[in-house]
């Protein structure tokens, strides 16, 4: 251990949801997209999932909002540090939007695509079974644009740079594809309880 | 597969990769504090002796943590000031934050001698390798990671275009403001030396800018609060500048 001379951190009460490496980033929920804000209206916004399924599909805002709503309650945690305890998404699961295209027995991963063009990688094993979502609300008011608005992924179990903003579609592939980080040097599943960061963690 | 969503037909908004080594990511290297030079009332530049630092190029950043006795563990990404160089060191520049747990030890604890460990360089998006036009928009200590590039610029005696505007709020917390030269236009947004207007960045700052569009256009790199980064960007888009040629830093 490097122990550095006269740090102490600050005070601290252990938090069992704090993956290592991570700080509570309290009420901020800071703005971390590398490209420039969209103007994507509600009405212009679609979802479409392709790739090896059955039926691929394209939903808008109201087709999409007639699938069954679901919520997310809990912590989403931000590569470059911050965890945030306690946030509430409202959506769909993507449970519903799976059903709807039917993947292949073949389809192993996932690049989810922005409005704008990110792109990042996922396996399909972590999208299934209640652990992902569509949402367009935080905290019961409509997703803002600067955090993903109108309608975003969620990935709550890994770090957030997979949950893609201004969520385009899913295209699933029977092999991985590095995404847009994943391409920059960070790590191809992105766990934080085991603080796979970079590419090499 | 006959339909695929991630087609070039769709608006492309993100710029493509500059390809970086990222072999040196992985790894924890421990780094002494040199020397501590004050910028401002409210930023210091730390330069750290890194012996195997691999080298970076400018507008890229670290991870930077400190270690408590009790084995807690504070990490934070920092943007790197200093320009690629061959001196073993590389110099971070930090506000002290208020309540900061990391910067608050750079500044009222730390002293030569002291180490700290890093891991890096870090992201080759904000990267920019000296090879484009670069238009540089900074606010507060956004100014970081251009002023990296700047000092690349003149280091190399590059000849590619670089034009960079900076706000702060006044002279005094205009970091580098000593070093600033003919390409750096500041923009004050709270007092300013007589004769200079006082103001936000406005698109009357951009457009001459935009107007001596070089060959092959700008490379537009904005960095600052994300309240700065949204106002710069659209000013930029707004006077023209490709959506896909513009990368954004943004500090929380």
């Amino acid at each position: 251990m490097n122990v550095t001379r006269g740090f102490t951190g600050r005070p601290r009460v252990h938090h069992p949801g704090l993956p290592p490496g991570q700080y509570d980033a309290g009420e901020d929920w800071p703005v971390l997209s590398a490209e420039v804000t969209p103007d994507l209206a509600a009405a212009d916004w679609s979802f479409r999932i392709d790739g090896l399924v059955e039926r691929p599909h394209t939903w808008d805002w109201d087709t999409a909002h007639a699938l069954p709503a679901s919520a997310y309650a809990g912590d989403i945690h931000c590569v470059t540090g911050w965890s945030k305890f306690g946030v509430r998404f409202g959506g769909v699961s993507l449970d519903a939007f799976l059903h709807v295209v039917r993947p292949h027995v073949s389809a192993t991963h996932v690049i989810a695509a922005s409005h704008t063009g990110y792109t990042t990688n996922l396996p399909l094993a972590d999208l299934t079974g209640g652990q992902a979502w569509i949402v367009w609300e935080y905290d019961g008011k409509p997703l803002p644009s600067e955090h993903g608005g109108p309608a975003r992924l969620l990935v709550p179990h890994l770090y957030f740079w997979k949950s893609a903003k201004w969520i385009a579609g899913l295209t699933l592939l029977d092999h991985d594809e590095a995404g847009f980080w994943e391409r920059n040097g960070y790590h191809e599943r992105g766990n934080p309880w085991e603080e796979q960061r970079y590419s090499g963690d | 597969m006959t339909d695929t969503v991630r087609t070039t037909d769709r608006r492309f908004a993100v710029p493509g990769r500059i390809a970086v080594s990222e072999q040196a990511a992985a790894v924890w290297q421990t780094a002494t504090l040199t020397e501590i030079r004050r910028e401002t009332p409210h930023a210091a530049t730390f330069r750290l002796a890194v012996p195997d630092w691999a080298g970076h190029l400018p507008g890229q950043h670290l991870m930077l943590r400190l270690t408590a006795p009790d084995g807690y563990v504070a990490q934070r990404h920092y943007s790197i000031a200093s320009a690629p160089d061959d001196s073993g060191h590389i110099e971070l520049t930090l506000d002290q934050v208020p309540d900061g747990e990391v910067s608050g030890w750079f500044h009222t604890v730390a002293r030569p001698g002291d180490t700290v460990e890093v891991r890096g360089p870090l992201s080759g998006f904000f990267a920019w390798p000296g090879d484009r036009p670069a238009l540089l928009l900074g606010a507060g200590s956004g100014i970081v990671p251009l002023m990296s590039m700047v000092r690349h610029h003149r280091g190399r005696g590059l000849t590619v275009p670089l034009r960079m505007l900076v706000s702060a709020r006044s002279p005094e917390e205009l970091i580098y403001g000593s070093e600033l030269g003919a390409e750096t236009t500041p923009v004050f947004t709270r007092s300013a030396p007589p004769g200079v207007p006082v103001g936000r960045l406005t698109a009357a700052h951009v457009a001459p800018l935009l107007a001596e569009r070089p060959s092959g256009g700008w490379e537009a790199y904005v960095c600052g609060s994300n309240g700065f980064a949204e106002h710069a960007s659209r000013l930029l888009v707004a006077a023209g500048q490709p959506v896909d040629r513009i990368r954004i830093e943004r500090f929380g």
